[in-house]
């Protein structure tokens, strides 16, 4: 057992994946020599040599595309996108060849790679360094979208993401890269890409969150808890594809539902959820469902980033509204 | 004629004055007045001097991220001072020095990297563009800036700034090719620092040069000693006055160094060795000029020091103001997407502010 951050455990996934798999290679910009400016493949250079973990040059595009090629030609590529606000000049190669290999080779040609990228806010960043994109990617058919929320969760979902067949991103929380640790075990273990995990069980209520709100929601449900609600916590672990079973039958045992993500509102992975929900268990329904979420704005610089992130306070509120429909 | 004799491809660089200041070149020396050369010294030095003060700010948990210029004020000031004030400029995130020359409150810059959007929203007559942090892609904007202002009529160049490593993105290569097929009114300057943050130039691109690639796309190249500014301007000059009178875009190297760390949260120790840095202190672009200025009599130490002076007090007393400018109110959030907010972002607003009042905030 050791004692290990998000951060740490992430490292620790990739040299785990790197020493059984010499097909797994790792790269991105400054990932190699410095072990990423977030320090998540440091020392992979010195252990697995600078063949299988190398600096990149400055291009995302690059990065992404040449991946694809290298999987297509038998290697597992993980590759580091910085942040993921930078991943847009690298998303025509997810979009247009990543997403789309097997099905336009039919089954001849696939692109087993993971896209590593830390995302959201809170952080107090610059611009582009803050955004929540999950549902950019989730809207693509082809692609998986994996959201860690623990440090556990970190290299058991890191190691499925590795080890599937499809081009996985693999979206990092960065505001709980250092915020937590805990133990976690030394020998492989992977977590099914696709389910949810049931936090805790309730009867009165489902949440469903992932990613670093989702302990901002446990600090918000604790004073709800205590007034004698009882809310069923769900963390949805991958965005694409869905856990949506787990979703319909916690709202058919609690007759209401609330999604919270830092993403913006409109068009956001909510409504996706939320429809189902109604697809699936509306005659169950008690109250409308809820989406508390970012705003439909561009996320603040950090004088204003406050604004932005429903915070746990805020969030309280929100679901009491429903309880109390 | 500094472009057709410095050729990339032969790896040579344009260097007029030395690293003690002496002109080695009388014959390149481009004609710059004692005023404005006096201009451009004493911007640079103001550059420093906000550098260094942000950093101290940046340590004492008064100040956000911040990327320092250190070691690149000749780079930075004498490509701007050889452009005019209509002219536009698209620059990255690291070009403080040129942002002063054209004008910039400092107020607004310090506040940009304190966080608050305002910061980008410069004073009309100051064309410059906002910060842009995804590399390299400001340079399309350049090529689009200068092709208008063709169309348009007028005779205003726009110049674009990118780093060495924003060189390898697309963006850098499809804005050069735009610029020479359209042969649009550019200058395109590489701020090449030796690394983007801890990748090595050497790693970043296996050409000698990268002046080289302006040949690639068919426009004129030239690699200069970043750290001299009057070769720095010089090379600017010749390309602006090419941009101007309808002869096309030029790629401008200026080798340089980055003596600082990539940004406040950097270390640069961790991928650098020290000799390397101090190689680079003896070429420092600052003393450099001002060994010249003093030896041409348009300077003195005691100048120099009353100028930090004054720099520090103007900066402490601009930096104070930025930290009492406080939080950013919650209609400024929503305010600037649109010409006018949305339904949902009206509804969006409503909830908020009413959050905020039943909380008390
Ligand atoms: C598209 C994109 N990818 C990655 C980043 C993250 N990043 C910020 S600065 C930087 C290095 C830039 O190096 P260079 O272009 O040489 O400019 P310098 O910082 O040295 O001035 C990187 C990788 C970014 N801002 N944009």
């Amino acid at each position: 057992m050791a004692i290990l951050n998000v951060i740490e455990a992430i490292t620790h996934a990739l040299d785990l994946e790197m020493s059984r798999d010499d097909r797994v290679v790792v790269f991105g910009e400054d990932v190699g020599f410095e072990g990423g400016v977030f320090r998540a493949t440091v020392g992979l250079q010195e252990k697995f040599g600078v063949k299988r973990c190398f600096d990149s040059v400055l291009a995302e595009s690059a990065i992404i595309g040449s991946g694809i090629g290298m999987a297509i030609n038998g290697l597992i590529p993980v590759v580091e996108i910085q942040f993921s606000g930078f991943m847009f000049p690298g998303y025509n190669q997810i979009v247009t060849h990543a997403a789309r290999m097997r099905n336009r080779s039919r089954g001849r040609f696939t692109v087993p790679m993971v896209i590593r990228m830390p995302y959201g806010g809170g952080v107090r960043a610059l611009e582009h360094h803050s955004e929540s994109l999950e549902v950019l990617f989730s809207h693509i058919p082809g692609l998986k979208v994996v959201i860690p929320s623990t440090p556990y969760d970190a290299k058991g979902l890191l190691l499925a993401a590795i080890r599937d067949p499809d081009p996985v991103i693999f979206l990092e929380p960065k505001r709980i890269y250092r915020a937590f640790k805990q133990e976690i075990p030394d020998e492989d273990y992977t977590i099914p890409l696709g389910k949810a995990k049931v936090i805790k069980e309730g009867a009165d209520l489902t949440v469903v969150c992932w990613g670093a709100m989702v302990r901002d929601v446990q600090k918000a449900i604790e004073p709800l808890e205590k007034e004698g609600h009882s809310i069923e916590l769900i963390d949805l672990r991958t965005i694409a594809p869905w856990d949506k079973d787990t979703v319909i039958e916690s709202v058919k045992k609690t007759g209401r539902i609330a999604v919270i993500h830092e993403a913006a509102k409109s068009y956001g992975p909510a409504a996706e959820i939320i429809t189902a929900v109604n697809e699936g268990a509306f005659l169950y329904l008690e109250a409308p469902p809820k989406r508390i979420t970012g705003l439909d704005t561009i996320v603040p610089l950090p004088k204003g980033e406050h604004h932005y992130l429903p915070d746990a306070q805020y969030i309280a509120q929100e679901l009491k509204s429903v309880l109390t429909f | 004629m500094y472009f057709k004799s410095f050729n990339p491809l032969d790896g040579e660089q344009l260097q007029i004055m030395n690293e003690h200041g002496e002109i080695i070149r009388d014959d390149l020396m481009p004609d710059i007045s004692d005023e404005d050369l006096i201009e451009m010294y004493k911007t640079m030095l103001f550059s420093r001097v906000i550098d260094t003060k942000t950093l101290q700010y940046q340590r004492q948990g008064r100040m956000l991220t911040y990327a320092p210029n250190l070691g690149q004020e000749a780079t930075q000031v004498g490509t701007i001072a050889a452009t005019r004030s209509t002219d536009w400029m698209a620059s990255a995130f690291r070009e403080l020095g040129a942002w002063l020359y054209r004008g910039a409150p400092l107020y607004n810059i310090l506040l940009y990297w304190y966080g608050n959007e305002w910061g980008m929203h410069m004073p009309e007559d100051v064309k410059i563009l906002p910060v842009s942090v995804p590399i390299a892609s400001q340079l399309q904007h350049a090529a689009g800036l200068a092709y208008a202002s063709v169309l348009k009529g007028e005779d205003d160049i726009a110049i674009g700034y990118v780093g060495d490593g924003g060189t390898s993105q697309g963006d850098f290569h499809e804005a050069l090719n735009f610029a020479a097929v359209m042969n649009t009114p550019n200058v395109f300057i590489v701020q090449n620092n030796q690394y983007a943050i801890s990748t090595k130039r050497s790693q970043q691109t296996n050409a000698a040069t990268i002046a080289q690639k302006a040949i690639a796309y068919g426009m004129p190249g030239i690699q200069v000693d970043g750290n001299d500014i009057f070769a720095v301007y010089a090379a600017t000059e010749e390309a602006v006055k090419r941009a101007r009178s309808g002869g096309g875009p030029s790629l401008i190297e200026c080798y340089t160094y980055r003596l600082g760390a990539h940004t406040t949260a950097d270390d640069p120790t961790k991928y650098r060795d020290n000799e390397e840095v101090e190689q680079w202190k003896k070429k420092d672009p600052i003393d450099r000029l001002k060994k010249h200025l003093i030896m041409k009599n348009l300077w003195t130490e005691e100048k120099d020091l009353e100028q930090i002076e004054n720099y520090g007090q103007y900066v402490k007393s601009t930096f104070e103001k930025v930290e009492n400018s406080g939080l950013v109110p919650l209609e400024d959030v929503f305010d600037y997407h649109y010409e006018k907010r949305t339904p949902e972002l009206e509804r969006q607003y409503q909830e908020r502010k009413a959050y905020n009042s039943s909380i008390g905030s």
